[in-house]
């Protein structure tokens, strides 16, 4: 059927089954934006009032759901605030196609009005971008990027298509195949390297399951808990792997690195064998390099070659879909005639145990001021540990990570590799518009929900009844924390002045807007946002928090996993 | 320890730029980098000169590998190879120096390719150390201009780099 690239763009989006389309419209993409009026059945596109938060709420609907994200942004300022929001994505290896307009294919390199190299501007950021220069391509080319977005390890994937290709006219029809020449990505681990793997895990005396972000884009966390079970081997998991392994488990010792567990960290840093499950041994896990773990052998399971002896040299590497390796290593288990130490291996948990008796995450709730961490219990009560959870970046996100244990993959949304405040809101909802009736909650602080705060609008239009939970100290927490230890306590530019009434404010977004300040009425005051009452609206909660509470426990940077900070 | 990386890209706009661009981002260097189609006109052989430990240097084929653009990839320093690199150089010749550096050229097998009253512009071919060497016996006041294409390279025998 002939008809133009935008309408092309339309069609395909449809038949490729997506249902959200997150966008802004502008100059360079007024024909997209005439064929989702004209041709658009099913697509449902939802104007958010910035770029970035555009992306961030695609980002939170892959999360969330396991489907790519989609974004339409126009030229020069469109693309460039979208870029936080690709990146974003990009370091968190989150599915996402961004289709940018641009100018016409003529007055590219002209400087013509809202032009920005697009494909340039974003290429670090991408997992692969494109430039469609002729409509005849659009439709494989769409095709690739969704492709690419979602196999392999996922990532964002940018289609720049200028106003002129979106005017001209070709014929469409979905392509059913893609090939791609240099992109293949790899299907199964190696069975010889599983094998031996799974040897070396038997007769491991101190082992560790590291786990991270990889097992829930990998969709593999029912062959995580099979195997973890199966072997009765203590697991931790990274910020981003949270969820994929049951957090209520007794073989949880909850997650490691900078603001970790004690058993966590102790546990990894003593152990003999670290098996490395779709994690890529962040800074942020490993503390020190030098100071890693001395006496541990590493097996690492990713899919990414790349991301395998990039910090940390490892044992047995093995290339593939965690998924897979996984369910491989099962089956070899089920085979072989080697069995464990089960001796050594019960020494090693009475050992843990000792350590988990440290209790690393009490504090004192005995104050006159709402501690942050008993505000996240409070939640987790509230929602039954059953909600989605997005956080921003900061202590609030460091809380929300200790305090609120998942037990489900998927539920917890946040930016763990770039950091990015104003994440929060954003994610929440994507996940809220994948999720209408689950209870999405949006963990925040002041700083951080002041830097997408004009979603609230969108919330509003589309009926987006996310509970947002801003843990408000007055300070930008986390840098106050580490003025507080590494500056001697001059908090340059850390105190949050001028903060708006942030009640009056959800109201006049049309919102609920509560405050909570005195820590006897928390639970029930947070009860009560989470009841029917307030099923249907968003409510804004501020919670005014302790100024003074730090994220314990604490790894310096420079020291090794054994050298925490605890309260 | 150098590394020559032979690799073939999609000939594509961009494509030079993702590799480039993969050097700059995680801090490794390029000491020389040539590209030009092959014999297939949608493949571009690009082979680039860098320097760092064996493990750097596997991490950096890792990444190149997992750029779209770059459909191959070869580390012709692990295994027996030829490489070759062409140099132009004009030298201020005049006097005595016309015959002492035509010896020089013939001695290194150079062609003096232009010749004028007061220069010569010599065409050079081999491995990067030989023509360093040249250059290092030149009065340096005497060089007026050098070029040279970085290097390229195959490996030996019937190892290829082909898709």
């Amino acid at each position: 059927m002939e008809m133009t690239g935008a309408q092309i763009l339309i069609h395909y989006l449809e038949d490729e089954g997506v249902e959200h389309l997150w966008g802004y419209p502008g100059g360079a993409v007024l024909p997209i934006y005439d064929a989702l009026d004209t041709d658009a059945k099913n697509l449902s596109h939802i104007l958010v009032r910035h770029e970035q938060a555009a992306v961030h709420a695609a980002d939170g609907y892959a999360r969330s759901t396991g489907k790519p994200g989609v974004v339409l942004v126009t030229s020069g300022p469109g693309a460039t605030n979208a870029v936080t929001g690709i990146a974003t994505a990009y370091m968190d290896s989150i599915p996402l196609v961004c289709i940018t307009g641009q100018v016409p294919t003529g007055m590219i390199g002209l400087d013509a009005f809202q032009e920005i190299d697009t494909v340039g501007v974003t290429r670090p950021i991408v997992k692969h971008n494109f430039l469609v220069k002729n409509v005849d391509e659009l439709a494989s080319t769409l095709k690739k990027a969704f492709y690419l977005a979602t196999t392999g390890r996922p990532g964002p994937v940018v289609i720049d298509i200028p106003k002129d290709v979106q005017n001209a006219k070709s014929t469409y029809a979905f392509p059913q195949e893609v090939e791609m020449r240099s992109y293949l990505p790899i299907t199964k681990g190696h069975g010889g390297q599983i094998k031996k793997a799974v040897e070396m895990m038997l007769s491991a005396k101190k082992p560790v399951l590291y786990t991270g972000g990889g097992v829930i884009l990998g969709d593999a966390s029912d062959e995580l808990i099979e195997l973890t079970r199966k072997l009765g081997f203590p697991i931790t998991q990274t910020l981003m792997g949270l969820g994929a392994f049951p957090a209520s488990d007794n073989l949880s010792v909850g997650m490691l690195g900078m603001h970790g567990t004690y058993e966590a960290n102790l546990t990894m840093h003593n152990s003999d064998l670290i098996i490395a499950i779709g994690a890529r041994f962040d800074d942020r896990v490993t503390g020190n390099l030098e100071k890693f773990c001395p006496d541990a052998k590493i097996i690492h399971v990713d899919i990414d070659p790349a991301s395998i002896s990039k910090n940390v040299l490892v044992d047995i590497p093995i290339v593939g879909p965690v998924k897979q390796v996984l369910t491989e290593m099962l089956r070899v288990l089920e085979r072989t005639e080697l069995s464990m130490d089960q001796a050594a291996l019960d020494d090693w948990w009475s050992q843990i145990e000792d350590w988990r008796a440290t209790n690393c995450l009490r504090y004192d709730s005995t104050g006159a001021k709402i501690k942050p961490q008993a505000a996240v219990e409070a939640v987790w009560k509230s929602t039954d540990g059953k909600a989605y959870v997005s956080s921003d970046v900061g202590q609030h996100q460091m809380f929300a990570a200790q305090y609120y244990p998942f037990d489900k993959p998927r539920r917890w949304l946040n930016s763990g590799g770039l950091g990015t405040m104003g994440f929060g809101l954003p994610a929440a909802m994507g996940a809220q518009m994948a999720f209408p009736d689950e209870t999405v909650v949006c963990i925040t602080g002041e700083g951080s929900i002041q830097m997408n705060i004009q979603e609230l609008s969108t919330c509003l239009q589309y009926g987006l009844s996310v509970k947002i939970i801003c843990l408000n100290n007055g300070f930008l927490g986390m840098v106050r924390q580490w003025q507080e230890f590494f500056y001697e306590r001059r908090y340059s530019m850390s105190y949050m002045d001028s903060l708006p009434d942030f009640v009056k404010l959800a109201e006049s977004y049309g919102h609920v807007g509560i405050r909570i300040d005195d820590p006897k009425t928390l639970q029930a005051q947070l009860d009560e946002v989470f009841s029917e009452k307030y099923k249907n609206r968003l409510v804004f909660v501020d919670i005014i928090t302790d100024q003074q509470e730090n994220v314990y426990p604490m790894i310096p940077a420079g020291a090794g996993l054994n050298e925490m900070i605890l309260v | 320890m150098k590394h020559i990386i032979s690799m073939l890209i999609e000939n594509e706009s961009g494509a030079l730029s993702r590799v480039s661009g993969l050097f700059s981002a995680r801090g490794y260097n390029i000491h020389a980098l040539t590209v030009a189609p092959t014999e297939d006109d949608s493949l571009s052989r690009l082979t680039l000169v860098t320097s760092g430990t064996s493990q750097e240097v596997e991490q950096i084929v890792k990444h190149l590998n997992r750029l779209i653009d770059v459909v191959k990839v070869l580390d012709l320093t692990e295994g027996l190879h030829i490489e070759r690199e062409l140099m132009l150089i004009k030298l201020s010749t005049t006097g005595d120096t016309r015959d002492e550096y035509k010896r020089l050229v013939d001695i290194f097998r150079g062609d003096i390719v232009d010749v004028t009253a007061t220069t010569y512009t010599v065409q050079m071919v081999g491995k990067s150390a030989k023509l360093d060497a040249f250059i290092d016996v030149i009065d340096p006041g005497l060089i007026l201009e050098t070029v040279r294409s970085g290097t390229v390279g195959v490996m030996r025998g019937e190892k290829c780099l082909q898709i």
